[in-house]
């Protein structure tokens, strides 16, 4: 089996709080996370793919190509953005769980879509200290 | 059962290009990379198994050392990928295909199939996993 990952860069704030609790209570849950007026990241967006290399270019998938789809589907839509101005991040809590598994549903259907390979994953590094992924395990 | 990987490093260079093709035809397929150029790699290789019950090592380090001074600087460190070795004459260096050869050269080098997985990193934004499909997948 073989697998190709790209690792990419967004930069964007956030803030941790559901619209169902109190600001006392996302203070509770969330801690600093809460801070009603924000705070960012430097992320850390791993996206591995799978299939067959192809046997003309030597890739799984082309290295533009993918780049262009995660340009088109995520970097405009998040890099240098507040995430819960998105909306995805309404009643879903922009936590780096919850961003992995928004990304991974929305670049599942585009690289199906548009190459031969499939999405095996999606890591979201939010810190140098954590990160979550969806998809299959390593 | 557990896991252990080893990192080695080294600098390489390359072009993109196929043997079948012309000159243009590489360039039209392979734009930039279809030039001569050249990486950092780091490769990390993991072994599955168990530890040694008097040891406790899944294999020596210095051991798997000297298989990948063998196996991989000897062929690749400071050299060319096309020009100093006979891989890469039909079908091009790319990370995909430079991972499998890498992958083959230490199946038949790592003691008892102890060889999980072999990751080869072209620079720190891309990277390409070789590994054996488990029954499960």
């Amino acid at each position: 089996m073989i697998e190709r990952t790209h690792r990419y860069a967004i930069s964007a704030a956030h803030v941790l709080s559901h619209p169902s609790l109190s600001d006392d209570e996302n203070r509770a849950l969330y801690g600093k996370c809460a801070n009603p007026a924000g705070h960012g990241h430097n992320y850390g967006i791993e996206v591995t793919v799978g299939g067959p290399v192809d046997d003309r270019t030597g890739h799984i998938v082309a290295s533009d190509l993918l780049d262009r789809i995660f340009d088109e589907r995520i970097r405009q839509r998040f890099d240098n953005r507040m995430l819960n101005d998105d909306a995805a991040f309404g009643e879903l809590v922009p936590t780096a769980e919850n961003i992995a598994i928004v990304i991974h549903a929305d670049l599942a259907s585009e690289i199906a879509k548009h190459t031969t390979a499939h999405l095996v994953r999606v890591r979201v590094v939010e810190t140098q200290r954590n990160s979550s992924t969806m998809g299959a395990p390593e | 059962m557990l896991r252990i990987t080893r990192a080695i490093d080294f600098s390489t260079s390359l072009r993109y290009r196929r043997g079948d093709l012309s000159e243009a035809e590489n360039v039209e397929l392979f734009g930039p990379q279809s030039r001569q150029h050249g990486h950092n790699y780091r490769l990390e290789v993991t072994l599955l198994g168990e530890p040694d019950p008097l040891s406790g090592m899944v294999l020596d380090l210095k051991d798997l050392q000297q298989i990948l001074d063998d196996e991989i600087m000897v062929r690749f460190d400071h050299r060319d990928l096309n020009e100093d070795t006979p891989y890469f004459e039909k079908r091009p260096p790319t990370p995909e295909n430079f991972a499998l050869v890498i992958y083959e050269l230490l199946k038949a080098a790592v003691p008892d199939g102890l060889l999980d997985r072999v990751r080869l990193r072209q620079d720190s934004d891309v990277w390409v996993d070789v590994f054996e499909a488990s029954a499960a997948s």
